[in-house]
This record gives structure tokens, C-alpha cells and sequence, in this order.
């Protein structure tokens, strides 16, 4: 335990080592520097986990320095090791590294290997930050960092305008989610006068809150999340964010950042409870942008981009179940897909690797034959995803929709069952375009060639994960084996299921696991008559639908709505309110009152400094302004 | 006047006397050992500083209640003087550069300083103007001292014609307390100024608002910010820098000594002013630096918005119990602000290379050129922005959170709103450095003084992010020491 700062700090000094001398070193050396200072964190990580099971103690603090002190002011920069920051950092150091292992090949042909190196231990760095802090302060701390890593990391081929754009937008949405987020930091700040986790959830013990203040605080933190984790409103970034490179990609949706949202939640489920409006909040954004992603991924033909449409979905699942209070559930879903999800982008990464970085699965198909393993992990990952058991996606996601309904929301759980549907549908088809039926590439151009073991290596890793994964929590038909559950559960000891007193619900637990079976079938079903064997629905239909198809395939134009509601507005404000004093538009209008009060600075006119009086005449305007308002008032 | 006032008064002597020397050294150096004077002037300051550090502080009135040397003063002359050594270090070689490379140069940085100096110890409104007059005029010259631009001497006679407008009121507003209260030491007008409110509310209200007015000028908090943009444009850049940061701390030295603490029991209305002041220069600063390409006029509108955010402290100082917060917000952020503008300033002389009015497109791929300067760069504007884990973002944090705590939670929204807004356009400048391909091959202008001063700043920066303790536990004592 006392060794938990290193987690830190080895991938901080590995971020230093590469980013200030990397370009000095060999690939070899900025390659294994990059990977064993995630590897070693992970082995400290696990370290952690086997002192936290052993000994007594479930929640132990660790302080580094004292950070910020004024006055009465003080925040410490200290470290919170508890189960629930242990599995985050199990989930964030190991798939990281298994991520750090397979760039080793994927970016070997790039010319900045140690700036992208030194960058993606700088953002496992941030993400660690972010999991141990044990005050709110230094949460958003790791949070911003996140946030500026991501930056870099999704602007990483700036040579490209996309991904340059792609990064600023990842950032300035990001941006949004935080001014919603300080804000709810500076309300906890002046309700508890504290900013440390244990001291103000210690008070929500001893004093009494009003609703009104707890639902405040928690939709202010809540719209931080719904930035970082790409929710409703603010998942628009998340697809462009697909310009980085993959494991890039891979690191964003899998292990770091975008769980950053479902992970505060539930760091702070203690005042979540106590803001039963927000709760619901969270349950219906969760659950309307599992839908609404899902949707937008079925017509979608980059394979990259239907990942990340599959991600913000099954991130709405995560939020679905930390808003029906199970927030165990939700942690769970956030490990399981971190392993199916690093295994899915991983894959895809193999994938472009083969076909010279093409993403369109229009261009591809047959690929079975040609990479064979990359199939098999693939398939793996699409099948777990879709629910089908005994994988980890079946058990996680069943959790889910189990906790849903028997919280009494049976319209968010159909919401839910439907999206599972869907979900399978959409990565069976990414699967069959991808990987069956004739090549649609250009076969004398391309030779796809299967990747080189560095890379394989972690995707059988992570097939393994995703396939055994489920032994983390297993509850199907009376049988009962939840280690995650029990290791979890000192954290969340003092959530009361409010949903106690429930009627009974509508179906039972064993039908309730076929339902989710036979959706995810019905959806793998769809996708093979469809994509292959070819089944077309017939003319008349295919026009009744072709609205719906545009309004998919344009994502229901919500860039376009925000371009033109959001952005032209603030561009234009931003030039008039310069043009005010720096231009000339209101300079008449200026030089009328400058003689009105008969300043006559015409001599100055020739200097080029048409304006001075007009800036006097601001001055005075300003003045009498105070004036009369002191005097009048 | 005792031999204690001299020695407690040394930081300013030694101010003086280096100012002296120079203008004197300055007549019998031969042309090319003119750059050792910059060497001179930061050991001045040195020197300055060193005194400044140990000299006795105690809150009574020195000099006939003059000034008045407490532990507030005394860090207000550490951030003036870090500032001037900072700027003496960036204008070293580019004075030289520009063939503006005369003593005076110095001395009048020095003078300005001492200006500063003086506002912030003064404990009457005649050594305010006094102090105020002694800044503003070396800045004034400094703006036009590169007599052959046009631009310059048209900022300079700008500056110069504003700035004597604000000082009218200014004055103006000292006489009309003065015969409100029939004193100029600003304790005793305290005192007597709810009796005099009784009596004279005209003067009263009118005086203050119009010393408000002069302060918020020098200030440039927006509608009194006008000339910044012009003067920071036509400015020799390294007289920018220390304009951007002297007149800026001096002013806010000022404020707090006028309006700080104890403004709110006498009348409310003087804080829903500087409020609504605080709120429109946030806004007003901020957005219109979104439309900014030239980099020396970003940074002119990122000075207003920052002046914006220092006003929100001075309003939160009202209330009494949380006075102490908020001043050490206010100095602490003082500091940063200093330490980051000069920062973002050296980078600008240095990328400015041989030409002037650099713009941003002259940044594209700065960072594959200059790895190292774009890094600073990027430390400097990350700052500023308010991101952790930069210094930049404690001073906010420390500002915004006693603005909540005093209440007022409508101007910590404006204030957190803008400085969402702010990002956008500070991190565009990183965007061009790292996210552009090179396009302009403008040569960089190599020197080491400046990549001096732009590397301590850059590693205060990020060192005060991390570990603000370092300052922040020499702010208490400050903050606990009275004010009038």
C-alpha cells in the first residue's frame, strides 16, 4: 500500500523520460520505457489489490504532500486506495498496458514513436490522477488533464486538418462538460466548506441537506460527465475522436477517459442518493443515448466509427444502471467493456494494419482467410459485446437490464433490451462486412497480411479477458458467484435500495436471461440474412425508409445543429463586439458623441488615431455611468 | 523622518539610486557594453528585492503617514520587482535588436517600478496620484521609444493623452474627498466618510467614483480599456510586457488599498459597481480576444480579461470575514498573472524574430521548429486558460471560490463562463503550434537572456501549479495584516 504512489509516478517519469529525451533513445528503448512504466504500475496495481484483500482495512489514504493552503483553505494531494479506485486502477494500468504493447507495432513506422509514447503515459498518468484522488480537487485535476492529453493525443496526425479539428472539438465539448463540473465543485466547496471525499460524505451523515441543493450539486457534476463520457448532449466528439490513432482510440473508450463520468458517479454515489431526481436524470440520458448511439451505428460503414457509436451506447448503459442506484452494476459493465472494447478497437487496429489503414468496410470483406487470428479475437469481441454467454458482455449487460427492470423501470429496461438488439445487429455487421462474403478491395494493391505477434499478443490477451471475464460475476438461474461483488461492496455499503417495497416485477430472472439472449440472437440473425446472404427488403419498403436511413446516416444532424445555434452565433459576437472598438462600425456612431460633448481632437486625426476621442469618449461614457448610478440610485 | 524610515524605505532606494546610476553609467559606456546595463538593472533589482525581504514590517504610517510598509506592501514589491526583472531580462537583447539600446531605457523601467512600489505601500491619496503619475509617465515614454516606428509614437501619444484624461479624474476625485472628509490619509477618510456621507453624499459618491474610474483605467478594465490594444500593439514588445504587468499590478496595489475590505460597510453601491465592472471586462476581454490574430493584441485583450477575474477578488474581499481569501487570491493571482504574461510575451519577442506584429499563422508548426520555446508556449497559454495542473488554475481557483463563498454566486458563474470561453482562443495559439504545418520559415531571434526569463517563468509556472505552497505560505501573514 505504500507503494501506491508509484503507480503514479512510473508512468509520469516514463512521460518525461520519452517526451524530453525520447528523440535520443532507440525505438527499442522508447518502446520498452513507454510499455514496462504501465506494466510495473500494473504489477504495483495488483500489488495493491492482494494488500487491500488481505488486510482489514477496506479504505486507506495515502498522503503525498500538502498541496494548497490559505488561511482556513487546505487540500492535501493525497491518495485514496479503495476497492473502487483499485479495480480502476486494475482496469486503467492493465489495459493500458496491453494497449502500450500493441503500439509497439503499430506505430513502429511512425516518426514521432517517443512523442506518442511520452504522450500516452501522460494520459494513463492523468487517468490515475483521476482514479485516486481522494478530494474533489485533484479529481478535477486528473480530469482536466485527461481532457488535454486526449487533446494531444487525438491531434496526434495533425498533418491531417480532420484530426486537428477532431482534437479541438474533443476539447472544447470536454470544456462545456467541465464548466458544469467546477461549478459543482465550487457548490460543494461553499455548502460542506471542505473539499475532501471522506470529510464531506462524513457530513451527509451527520447534517441534513436540502433536496433541492443535493439535486444541484449532482446535475453539475453530472453535466461534467456527460462530457467526458460522451453522453447526451455532448457525445459529438467522441466519433470524431477517431482520427487519433487506434490504440489511441482504443485507450479513450476502453480504460481511460470516457469512464472517467460512470466512475465519479459512482465515487460520489453517496450524494447521488440523496438527489432521487437526479438519479433519474441519469437513468434516462443513460438509456436515450444507448438508444440514440446504436441507432446512428447501424447504417454507419467506417469501422472505426461504429466502435465509437458502440462505445457512447454501451457507456448509456454504464449511466442507465448507476441511475437505478446499481452501481455496482454499472462498474461491472465498465470493466467488461474495457476488455471488449480495447479487444474491438485493438482488432480493428490489426484490421486497418492489414488493409493499409482503410477504415471504410465497404472496401473490405473476406478478410476471414487472410488474418485468421485477427478474425478469431474479433469475432470474440462482437459476440461478447452482443450478449452472447457465457462471455463477459452477456453476463454484464444482463446485470443491467436485470437491476433496471426489478427497479421498477420497465420502459427504460425495454429501451434497454431493444438497444441490445440493435447493438448486436450493428457489430455483427461490422463483423460480416468486414470479414466475410468477396473482397471488395482492390486485390492487387492490397496484400492483407496478419499482424506481427507484439500486436497479437494483447488481443489474444484480451480475447481471454473477454471470454473468461464473466467469472467476475456470475448470477444466472439461482447459481451465485460475484467476487466483484463482494469486493465492491464495503464501498457502497450505505446505498439503501430504495426500490425495496417494488411490486413484483414483471418477469422473472430466468426469463428475463432468455429475453436477453434471444435479442442479441434475433440481432445476430438480422445481420447474417442481410450482409450474408444477401436479403434486400423490397423496393416499396426501401423508399418508405429512406428518410430514416438519411436522418441515421447523418446522425440526425446534430453537427450541423450545433454549428449553426452554437458556433456561427458565438463567431459572430466575438467580431462585433472587437469591431465595436477595433474596427470601424460603430466608430460613427462614437465620433457623434465624441463632438456631442465637444471633444475636439481633430488635430489627431492625422496621426491615424481616428479613435482617441472615441476612447475618450468611452472613458467619460463609463464614467457617468458610475456617476449616475451612484447618484441616482 | 528617522533613520528607521530609510532603512524600512530601503527597496525603494535602491530603486532610485540604481535608476541614477544608470543614466549616469549610460553617458560614459561605449555603444556596445550598453547591454551590461541590463546586467546593472538586475542587480538593482536583485539588490531591491533581497532588502525587500528583510526589511521590518509593521502597519503604522511612516513618513508623515505617507506610506505604510506592511506584510501586503511587501509582497506587492516582490511581484513588482519580479516583474521588472523579468522584463529587464526579456528587453536586454531585443533593445538591441530594435537599435533602441540607451540607458534610459532601464532607468525608466526602474522609475516605473518605483511608481509601483509606492502605490502599493501608499497610505494617502496625494502618494497614490504621486506613485501613480511616477509609473505611468516611464510607461508612456517606453510605449513611443522606438522613435523611427510610427506605430510607436502613436501608442505612446495615445497612451499619453488617455492616460493624463484618467489621471485628471483621478485627481479630481481626490479633491472632491478631500473636501467630503478634509483628509487625504486614507485611514482617516475611512473614518470620517460615514459622517461625510451624511453631510456631502454628492462628493463623496462623486470623488469615489472617479478615483474608481482612474484606477480602473491604468487597470484596462473594460469600459476604460481602450487603449490597450493600440498600445500594446504599437509598444516596442519588451516595454509591452512590463506595461502589461506593472501598470496592471500597480493599479489592482491600489484598488486594494481604496477599495478593499471595509467598502461595503460604508455603501454597498461601490461593490455592485466593481462587480458589474468585473463582469463586463470578463465578457468583453474574453470575447473579443476570440477574434484576435495578432498575438500582440490577444494578448492586450487577455490582459483585460485578467484584469476581469482580479476585480472579482477585490469584490469578494468585501466581505469582512473572507477579506483574507480573497486578498490572497487576488496577490497570488498578481503573481501569476505576472510571472505568465511576461512568459507569453518573451515567447512573442522571440518568435518575432527580425519583424514585428507577429501573427498566428506565424506559429504554425512552431513546435517542430522550436520544441522548447513551444513547449513554454504551450505552459504559458495553458495557464492563463486556468488548466491545472498550472499555476494559472489555483490562482482562479483561489479567486472563484472566495467569490462564492462571499456569495456572489451570478459573478462566479460570469467568471467561470468566461474563463470557459478564454480557452478556446489560448489554446488556438496552441493549436497552431502543434497542429499546423510549418508554413512561415520566420527566422527566431536567439538570445539568451530572453530564453532565460522565458524558461524560470515557465518552470515558476508550472512549479507554483504543483506546489503553490511554496508562495501561498507566505500569504497569510499578508492577508492578516490591517489594512486602513
Amino acid at each position: 500500500m505504500n507503494f501506491v504512489w508509484l503507480v503514479l509516478a512510473l508512468p509520469l517519469v516514463g512521460a518525461l523520460l520519452n517526451g524530453l529525451c525520447g528523440r535520443y533513445f532507440s525505438k527499442r528503448v522508447v518502446g520498452l520505457i513507454g510499455c514496462s512504466s504501465v506494466g510495473l504500475a500494473f504489477a504495483i496495481s495488483i500489488w495493491t489489490l492482494l494488500e487491500l484483500v488481505g488486510g482489514s482495512d477496506r479504505s486507506v489514504i495515502q498522503t503525498l504532500f500538502n498541496w494548497i493552503a490559505v488561511g482556513n483553505f487546505s487540500v492535501d494531494v493525497r491518495l485514496l486506495v479503495d476497492p473502487l479506485s483499485t479495480l480502476m486502477i486494475l482496469v486503467v494500468t492493465g489495459v493500458g498496458f496491453l494497449i502500450h504493447v500493441f503500439s509497439v507495432g503499430y506505430m513502429n513506422h511512425d516518426p514521432n514513436y517517443h512523442r506518442y509514447f511520452s504522450w500516452l503515459n501522460l494520459f494513463t498518468f492523468s487517468m490515475l490522477v483521476l482514479v485516486l484522488a481522494s478530494n474533489f480537487l485533484l479529481l478535477f485535476v486528473g480530469w482536466e488533464l485527461v481532457g488535454l492529453c486526449s487533446y494531444l493525443l487525438i491531434g496526434f496526425w495533425f498533418t491531417r486538418p480532420s484530426a486537428a479539428a477532431a482534437a479541438s472539438k474533443a476539447f472544447i465539448v470536454n470544456r462545456i462538460g467541465d464548466f458544469g463540473f467546477i461549478l459543482g465543485i465550487f457548490l460543494i466547496f461553499a455548502i460542506f466548506g471542505t473539499l475532501d471525499y471522506s470529510t464531506v460524505f462524513s457530513l451527509l451523515g451527520i447534517q441534513t441537506y436540502s433536496t433541492t441543493i443535493m439535486t444541484t450539486i449532482t446535475l453539475l457534476l453530472f453535466v461534467g460527465a456527460i462530457g467526458k463520457s460522451a453522453q447526451i448532449p455532448l457525445y459529438v466528439w467522441l466519433p470524431d475522436a477517431m482520427e487519433g490513432p487506434t490504440p489511441v482510440s482504443a485507450l479513450i473508450h476502453a480504460a481511460t477517459m470516457v469512464t472517467a463520468g460512470v466512475y465519479m458517479i459512482a465515487r460520489t454515489h453517496a450524494l447521488y442518493q440523496l438527489a432521487p431526481f437526479t438519479l433519474e436524470i441519469v437513468a434516462i440520458i443513460g438509456a436515450l443515448t444507448a438508444i440514440l448511439a446504436a441507432s446512428i451505428a447501424l447504417v454507419n460503414n467506417d469501422i472505426k466509427r461504429v466502435l465509437a457509436y458502440s462505445t457512447v451506447s454501451q457507456l448509456g448503459y454504464m449511466f442507465l444502471a448507476t441511475g437505478v442506484g446499481s452501481y455496482t452494476a454499472g462498474m461491472f459493465h465498465l470493466t467488461s467493456h474495457a476488455f471488449m472494447k480495447a479487444l474491438l478497437f485493438l482488432g480493428s487496429g490489426s484490421v486497418m494494419h492489414a488493409m493499409a489503414d482503410e477504415t471504410d468496410m465497404r472496401k473490405m470483406g473476406g478478410l476471414r482467410s487472410k488474418i485468421p487470428w485477427t478474425w478469431a479475437v474479433f469475432l470474440v469481441g462482437v459476440l461478447a459485446m452482443s450478449g452472447i454467454p457465457p462471455l463477459v458482455g452477456f453476463f454484464s449487460k444482463d446485470l443491467i437490464l436485470e437491476k433496471v427492470i426489478f427497479s421498477g423501470n420497465t420502459l427504460l429496461w425495454g429501451v434497454g433490451l431493444f438497444t441490445a438488439m440493435l447493438t448486436a445487429f450493428y457489430l455483427l455487421r461490422a463483423y460480416f462486412m468486414t470479414f466475410h462474403g468477396k473482397p471488395r478491395y482492390d486485390e492487387k494493391k492490397i496484400h492483407p497480411h496478419e499482424s506481427p505477434p507484439v500486436m497479437l499478443w494483447p488481443l489474444r490477451i484480451l480475447a481471454l479477458l473477454s471470454i473468461a471475464g464473466g467469472a467476475l460475476w456470475v448470477a444466472v438461474f439461482g447459481f451465485s458467484f460475484t467476487p466483484l461483488d463482494n469486493f465492491l461492496a464495503p464501498v457502497f455499503k450505505d446505498v439503501v435500495h430504495v426500490n425495496a417495497e417494488q411490486p413484483e416485477p414483471l418477469f422473472s430472472e430466468s426469463t428475463l436471461i432468455l429475453f436477453s439472449v434471444l435479442v442479441a440472437l434475433v440481432g445476430i440473425g438480422i445481420a447474417y440474412l442481410v450482409y450474408v446472404r444477401g436479403f434486400r427488403l423490397s423496393e416499396g419498403v426501401r423508399k418508405i425508409f429512406h428518410p430514416v436511413y438519411l436522418i441515421l446516416s447523418r446522425k440526425y444532424f446534430v453537427d450541423e445543429l450545433y454549428n449553426w445555434v452554437i458556433v456561427k452565433p458565438l463567431q459572430l459576437l466575438s467580431r462585433f463586439l472587437a469591431s465595436i472598438f477595433d474596427l470601424t462600425i460603430l466608430d460613427g456612431l462614437i465620433n457623434g458623441i465624441g463632438r456631442l460633448i465637444g471633444w475636439t481632437g481633430g488635430v489627431f486625426r492625422s496621426l491615424q488615431a481616428g479613435y482617441i476621442r472615441s476612447y475618450a469618449a468611452w472613458v467619460l461614457l463609463g464614467t457617468l455611468g458610475i456617476l449616475i448610478y451612484l447618484l441616482l440610485r | 523622518m528617522t533613520l528607521n524610515d530609510l532603512f524600512v524605505l530601503s527597496p525603494e532606494i535602491i530603486v532610485t539610486v540604481s535608476a541614477l546610476i544608470i543614466l549616469i553609467l549610460d553617458l560614459f559606456l561605449a555603444a556596445e557594453f550598453k547591454r551590461s546595463l541590463a546586467g546593472f538593472t538586475l542587480f538593482g533589482i536583485v539588490l531591491a528585492a533581497v532588502a525587500n525581504a528583510f526589511i521590518p514590517i509593521g502597519s503604522a504610517p511612516l513618513i508623515q503617514g505617507m506610506l505604510r510598509v506592511d506584510a501586503i506592501s511587501q509582497f506587492l514589491n516582490l511581484i513588482f520587482l519580479v516583474g521588472a526583472g523579468v522584463a529587464a531580462l526579456l528587453s536586454a537583447d531585443y533593445v538591441k535588436r530594435q537599435g533602441i539600446a540607451r540607458g534610459e531605457y532601464y532607468a525608466l523601467i526602474l522609475l516605473s517600478t518605483l511608481g509601483a512600489m509606492l502605490m502599493g505601500s501608499s497610505a494617502n491619496l496625494i502618494m497614490i496620484f504621486l506613485g501613480l503619475e511616477t509609473l505611468s509617465i516611464p510607461l508612456y515614454i517606453l510605449s513611443a521609444f522606438m522613435r523611427t516606428r510610427s506605430a510607436s509614437q502613436e501608442a505612446g501619444l495615445k497612451y499619453f493623452l488617455l492616460g493624463s484624461f484618467a489621471s485628471a479624474l483621478l485627481l479630481y476625485g481626490i479633491a472632491l474627498l478631500y473636501g467630503a472628509t478634509g483628509s487625504i490619509q486614507i485611514d482617516e477618510i475611512l473614518a470620517k466618510l460615514p459622517a461625510a456621507m451624511l453631510a456631502t453624499p454628492l462628493f463623496v459618491y462623486a470623488g469615489g467614483g472617479l478615483l474608481l474610474v482612474g484606477l480602473a483605467f491604468k487597470a484596462a478594465v473594460v469600459p476604460f480599456h481602450m487603449w490597450a490594444p493600440d498600445v500594446y500593439e504599437g509598444a516596442p514588445t519588451s516595454a509591452t510586457a512590463f506595461m502589461a504587468v506593472a501598470a496592471k499590478a500597480g493599479a489592482f496595489a491600489a484598488l486594494l488599498r481604496l477599495f478593499g475590505p471595509g467598502l461595503m460597510q460604508i455603501d454597498s453601491a461601490g461593490v455592485v459597481i466593481i462587480g458589474i465592472l468585473a463582469g463586463l471586462t470578463m465578457i468583453f476581454g474574453n470575447i473579443a480576444a476570440l477574434a484576435q490574430l495578432n498575438l500582440k493584441r490577444l494578448l492586450a485583450y487577455s490582459s483585460i480579461a485578467h484584469a476581469g477575474y482580479l476585480l472579482l477578488a477585490i469584490t469578494a474581499a468585501q466581505s469582512t470575514p473572507l477579506a483574507g481569501t480573497a486578498i490572497n487570491g487576488l496577490l497570488f493571482y498578481l503573481l501569476i498573472y505576472t510571472l505568465m504574461t511576461l512568459g507569453a510575451f518573451g515567447v512573442v519577442i522571440l518568435a518575432e524574430g527580425r519583424g514585428e506584429n507577429l501573427s498566428l499563422s506565424d506559429f504554425s508548426g512552431f513546435a517542430s521548429r522550436h520544441p522548447w520555446i513551444a513547449g513554454a508556449m504551450a505552459i504559458f497559454m495553458v495557464s492563463l486558460a486556468g488548466i491545472p495542473p498550472t499555476a494559472g488554475f489555483i490562482g482562479k481557483f483561489l479567486i472563484f471560490s472566495a467569490v462564492i463563498q462571499a456569495g456572489e454566486i451570478g459573478l462566479a458563474l460570469i467568471g467561470v463562463f468566461a474563463s470557459v470561453i478564454s480557452v478556446y482562443y489560448y489554446l488556438r495559439v496552441v493549436y497552431y503550434m502543434y497542429m499546423r504545418p510549418s508554413t512561415s520559415e520566420r527566422p527566431v531571434f536567439v538570445s539568451g537572456f530572453i530564453v532565460l526569463g522565458v524558461g524560470l517563468t515557465a518552470i515558476a509556472v508550472l512549479v507554483f501549479g504543483i506546489y503553490p505552497s511554496v508562495i501561498l505560505q507566505w500569504l497569510p501573514q499578508a492577508a492578516s495584516a490591517t489594512l486602513p
